[in-house]
């Protein structure tokens, strides 16, 4: 074994966002001049370190690139007893790169978009907060671990949905998004309850290597209840109702926490108990039913949304749906579920930083009908957010083209009647995905402007439109798009080459021989991009070629539902909430009348309550000491009355 | 040193301590000004002794610092005291929230008249009644604090039972005279169901005198142990006499509704030590007592009481759901997590009785720490409704902060407090029954509602501008938070030490049942 100096300072990684997350959160105000900067070093740092342990570990041969660094014992209880480890190999790195480089793009991007908020060194505070988190979910070498970092996600995904809290809809929405995850949570928390009772343990190790010789049974439901924990954070359906109103929160947390990393946290759950999913085909093939139903239902969503960065929540929850159906598909998917949230991550987050670009240069607003023909005022957010678009579309060579027409390849691998319907499903969702994701584009950049420079406009059907000021964003704002924009452009390309990055995931993911689809290659790349040209070229005519209204048309039926996320709410509150809500009424009436009541009606049934309530209250000490006078007496007595 | 140390009556001493400051406290007119300093001195005294008898503990080492005097000959009564590795962490807990008590309610407490209404007629004898009030209100703390030490450490039966009655006097006046407006049924309401539970276990005690036959130091628990060993009817009757003052105590549904009351009306320190560790002495006494006494009657109800324990920890979470009062709904996720402990102490499973253990102490400091922040809220506002504050966050962000905190390590986020006690008792009762573990889990999501919920209604939405220059923390109120939230923060990352001392005591008893059932 090789000395690995840089991979045994991993656990730097998460302890520099954590300290400075928490300088920040305890030096309060006095912090507020530089804190956004410590935030961003922070952030940067992290970057440089993994950048490090990532050339440290090209240098050793491929199985050396396992490392388990074990911290301190965490909870020793006996019978279980977990130790607090870091699980530093290929998986993880690649998550640790994408966190952290991603991460520190936009914490910088924050320096310039949060300006003007006087809790800016707060937001930064619980953004690296969200990058420790991060990592240590990416880096727990046990589920238990793992889950510190899941739920902490969770609460910085909770604390900056809620960021601009005084608004009570955002602060439900922050709510909504932590409790609907801890339906998720229940779900890990089960699964570990499994692993515990059936293999004894609940680090990777352990249950990895019991894996092979556990009761198919078993491994199902642990499988479920993992692809539950994945629903919840990586809000697939049935959980998928939080991630739109998670937009609440400002834009940089959009793109880093709701695009690029935290909601890609449950493919990395089931890529990573990859093990586990081998002996529960069940478990996988639900996988890959949710992954294939979110990807439709977030694109069907995304075609409906007037608000640009709702559209862009939905298509995440679309794209996460390739990324779930792919993990769902076993080890044939896994490095490719991988590989789209890597350029994901990218694209995503760059169109993000783009749609909060737009807003910062419109006065916050989010409405696509007021925007249009934004390309000449803004052309480096038109530029970057177009290499955004190109990859998203799958364009060839963009980086979108090579990571999910992998995973549509892999969807039409397989036998009998599966690749018959996640292949046509895949395909048909890279049609419809081209759609909204171009009308997005175009509504936004280009057809005629819905708003105007100056009340003063000679025309007269101008007179209804807004005034807005469309500006490009500083640089601070514009340089980490650009960033994001190359990585979108050739990220992709570059690690499909030799299938590099497939084998880089080997030591984790394993070989895995090539297997022909039911359609050939080239037929199938053909088809999509035809698919993907004609939902553009639809989206072209109607929203660039075309006027835009203002104010939505009605619409048909499924643009009615769509625009209403297909009545995911109004489901949840007829099926959970209201009924939820009156049990807890009637409970908490019932509390006082029925138990209380009974209880009081002991009482007063057994003394005359009216006169000995009255006495207790005048002479409580008196009553109370004869009380236990009387008792002790008693006790004496009885005893001394037993034992002659 | 260590020898030093084990020598003295060590135990003894630190009931004797806080019980003669406090009657010192209370009747010598002249330190009636020094009260608050000296009993923080006191208290810090007490928790300095607590923390010396660390280092001479020996976590395997079974019963430790044992005493034992005779008492009462003739009923087979002595005063016996020792500590195992629970009894030592319940007395660290006990000892280490009641300077912070003390110091929490620095200015809180204030005459009748003046009492909500802030400060009106500060003349010269107002101050007088006031210090007298203050001495009182601390020599009760004191007092208090010496049963506490006391009921962990008893080792004979009588010496708990008079002790566990003897605890109501301090609290029955803290709640009763220093409480909120409806402060006297509540205080009476909290004595007449302690004396209820309290009397049938006396009846316990004397029926299980009566089946041994007596004789000196009968009632030593380590003589009891084994006396009732085939009588089983004897067993289950002293058990269930036994359970229902437990019950009472920890409180458990059905017999629960004395304490949202309580905790209602009580100053916010009363509540946190109520709540915090006089309600610990239900589930204490579960483990410490009826496991050994009674282990087959235990092992047959067991069943039963793992059914009553879900239904606590789901009814006990809709309930707080349902509050409006944010001191009841306090009260009601304790009766929640209760629930919970009940859960890990009767599930039989060396894991769960590990996460009962642990969570006695972890519970203790976050719903201490959520009721004195909570108190300062409401002392601040006038009010202990929700609906009466909005958007706090941007006014008191530091209480904010303190709550939130608070309240994460009670719906037992990873990384806090609450945290590996709830997983270790979902862990282990699972292991012996999938649905038990299957529905206790249900409160994860009850309690990311109610405390998520409750820091909705106070803390976010548009600042109410009748609120809005309210003050946040003050220095000494910080202070106070300090050792909690970083307590919440050890035993989230670092709970191997507290685990240490306590699973070699969660071994054993957890065996008892093991090996009855």
């Amino acid at each position: 074994m090789q000395d690995t100096p840089l991979t045994n300072l991993a656990w730097l990684l998460i302890a520099i966002p954590l300290a400075s997350a928490a300088v920040l959160l305890v030096g309060g105000r006095r912090t507020n001049a530089w804190g956004h900067w410590l935030g961003v070093v922070a952030a940067a740092a992290a970057a440089l370190l993994g950048i490090g342990i990532l050339i440290e570990m090209l240098g050793l041969p491929e199985a050396e690139r396992i490392h388990d660094l074990h911290l301190f014992s965490w909870i020793p209880a006996g019978d279980l007893s977990v130790d607090a480890g870091l699980l530093v190999d290929p998986l993880s790195m690649t998550f640790v790169l994408l966190i952290t480089f991603v991460g520190a793009l936009i914490h910088v991007y924050s320096v310039a978009y949060m300006e003007h908020d006087e809790n800016r060194r707060r937001f930064f505070a619980y953004l690296n907060l969200f990058v420790a988190a991060m990592l240590v979910l990416v880096l727990a070498d046990s589920y238990a671990l793992l889950f510190v970092g899941w739920e902490g996600v969770g609460l910085a995904s909770y604390l900056l949905i809620g960021f601009w809290n005084q608004r009570t809809e955002y602060a439900v929405a922050a709510k909504k998004a932590f409790v609907m995850n801890r339906v998720g949570d229940m779900g890990m928390l089960i699964a570990m309850m499994l692993m515990f009772a059936s293999i004894g343990a609940v680090d990777f190790e352990t249950v990895f290597a019991a894996a092979e010789g556990t009761n198919e049974g078993i491994l199902t439901a642990t499988g479920l209840m993992l692809v539950l924990a994945a629903c919840g954070k990586s809000a697939q359906f049935p959980l998928q109702a939080w991630l739109g109103d998670a937009m609440a929160g400002p834009t940089p947390v959009s793109a880093l926490i709701h695009a690029a990393t935290m909601v890609t946290a449950g493919v990395y759950l089931i890529v990573r108990s990859a093990p586990v999913f081998e002996g529960a085909p069940t478990a996988q093939l639900v996988a890959a039913i949710i992954g294939a139903i979110t990807l439709l239902f977030g694109a069907i969503v995304g075609c409906a949304k007037d608000d640009i960065k709702k559209t862009l929540a939905a298509s995440t929850m679309s794209q996460i749906g390739y990324m779930v159906l792919a993990a769902g598909l076993g080890p044939i998917g896994y490095a490719f579920a991988i590989f789209h949230l890597v350029t994901h991550g990218f694209f995503k987050a760059g169109m993000f930083l783009g749609a909060g670009s737009v807003m910062h240069g419109m006065g916050d607003e989010v409405n696509m009908r007021r925007f249009g023909a934004l390309r000449r005022s803004m052309q480096i957010t038109w530029i970057t957010f177009g290499a955004g678009w190109l990859a998203i579309l799958g364009i060839p060579p963009f980086s979108g083209f090579w990571s999910k027409d992998k995973i549509i390849e892999a969807a039409f691998v397989g036998e009998g009647w599966q690749p018959w319907v996640f292949g046509p499903i895949a395909l048909l969702g890279a049609g419809i995905t081209a759609f909204y994701m171009s009308r997005l584009f175009f509504m936004t950049f280009h057809g005629k402007a819905r708003w105007k420079e100056s009340e003063d406009s000679a025309n007269e059907s101008d007179k209804d439109l807004p005034v807005q000021h469309p500006h490009e964003s500083p640089l601070l704002m514009t340089v980490p798009m650009i960033v994001l924009a190359v990585g979108s452009v050739a990220l992709g390309g570059l690690l499909a080459i030799g299938d590099t990055f497939t084998h880089w995931l080997e030591p984790v993911t394993g070989h895995v021989e090539h297997h022909d689809p039911v359609i050939a290659i080239p037929v199938l790349i053909g088809a999509t991009i035809a698919i993907v040209l004609a939902g553009a070229f639809i989206a072209w005519r109607q929203y660039a070629a075309s006027a835009v209204p203002v104010t939505p048309p009605e619409g048909s039926v499924l643009t009615r539902a769509a625009r209403v996320d297909l009545y995911q709410d109004a489901v949840n509150e007829a099926v959970f909430a209201t009924p939820g809500a009156r049990v807890t009424e009637v409970l908490t009436e019932a509390d006082t009348t029925v138990v209380d009541g009974a209880a009081r009606g002991l009482g007063s049934g057994a003394v005359g309550l009216g006169t000995w309530w009255g006495r207790l209250q005048t002479g409580f000490v008196r009553s109370y000491a004869s009380i236990m006078v009387v008792g002790v007496v008693l006790a004496v007595v009885v005893v001394l009355a037993t034992r002659v | 040193m260590t020898s030093i140390l084990v020598d003295l009556p060590w135990l003894s001493l630190l009931v004797a301590v806080p019980l003669l400051a406090a009657v010192v406290i209370w009747l010598v007119p002249g330190l009636q000004k020094l009260a608050r300093p000296l009993g923080l001195a006191v208290s810090l005294l007490v928790l300095a002794g607590a923390i010396a008898m660390v280092p001479g503990f020996d976590a395997g080492g079974g019963y430790q610092f044992t005493e034992t005097y005779s008492w009462i000959p003739a009923i087979g009564a002595s005063w016996a005291v020792g500590i195992n590795g629970l009894g030592l962490v319940m007395i660290l807990l006990a000892v280490a929230l009641v300077p912070i008590v003390i110091a929490a309610a620095w200015n809180e407490v204030r005459l009748p008249e003046a009492a909500g209404s802030g400060e009106t007629g500060s003349g010269e004898p107002d101050t007088k009644a006031l210090d007298r009030r203050r001495a009182g209100y601390v020599a009760l703390v004191l007092a208090l604090e010496a049963m506490m030490v006391a009921i962990f450490a008893v080792r004979d039966l009588f010496s708990f039972y008079v002790v566990f009655e003897a605890m109501l006097v301090p609290v029955y006046f803290m709640i009763g005279v220093f409480g909120g407006p409806n402060r006297r049924p509540a205080a009476l309401k909290f004595l007449l169901y302690s004396l209820a539970g309290g009397l049938v276990m006396l009846s316990g005690v004397i029926y299980l005198l009566v089946q041994t036959g007596g004789g000196e130091q009968a009632l030593l628990l380590d003589n009891l142990a084994g006396a009732l060993e085939g009588n089983y009817t004897a067993q289950l009757w002293v058990f269930l006499s036994f359970l229902i003052a437990f019950a009472i105590k920890a409180p458990m549904v059905p017999v629960h509704t004395w304490l949202p009351d309580a905790a209602a009306e009580a100053p916010p320190g009363t509540s946190a030590l109520l709540v915090g560790v006089l309600d610990k002495v239900g589930t204490f006494g579960m483990i410490a007592i009826c496991l050994p006494l009674f282990p087959e009657a235990v092992a047959n109800v067991a069943p039963y009481l793992v059914v009553l324990a879900i239904i606590s920890i789901i009814y006990g979470g809709i309930l707080a759901i349902g509050q409006k009062d944010v001191m009841r709904l306090i009260a009601f996720t304790s009766v929640s997590h209760f629930g919970l402990i009940v859960l890990g102490i009767f599930i039989g499973t060396q894991t769960a009785m590990v996460g009962s253990m642990i969570y006695m102490v972890a519970h203790g400091v976050s719903t201490a720490a959520l009721f004195l922040v909570a108190g300062f809220l409401t002392q601040r506002g006038g009010s202990a409704q929700m609906s009466s504050y909005s958007g706090m966050q941007r006014v008191v962000p530091v209480l904010a902060g303190v709550f939130l905190i608070s309240g994460l390590a009670t719906l037992a986020l990873p990384g806090l407090s609450g945290f590996v006690p709830e997983y270790l008792v979902l862990l282990g009762s699972f292991e012996a029954s999938p649905a038990a573990g299957v529905f206790a889990v249900i409160g994860v999501v009850l309690s990311a509602l109610y405390i998520l919920l409750a820091y909705q209604r106070v803390f976010t939405g548009p600042v109410d501008p009748d609120r809005s220059d309210l003050p946040d923390l003050g220095g000494r109120e910080r202070w106070t938070m300090v050792p909690l939230v970083l307590a919440m923060l050890v035993l989230g990352f670092f709970p191997a030490p507290v685990l240490d001392v306590l699973t070699p005591a969660a071994d054993q008893f957890a065996a008892i049942l093991g090996s009855a059932s």
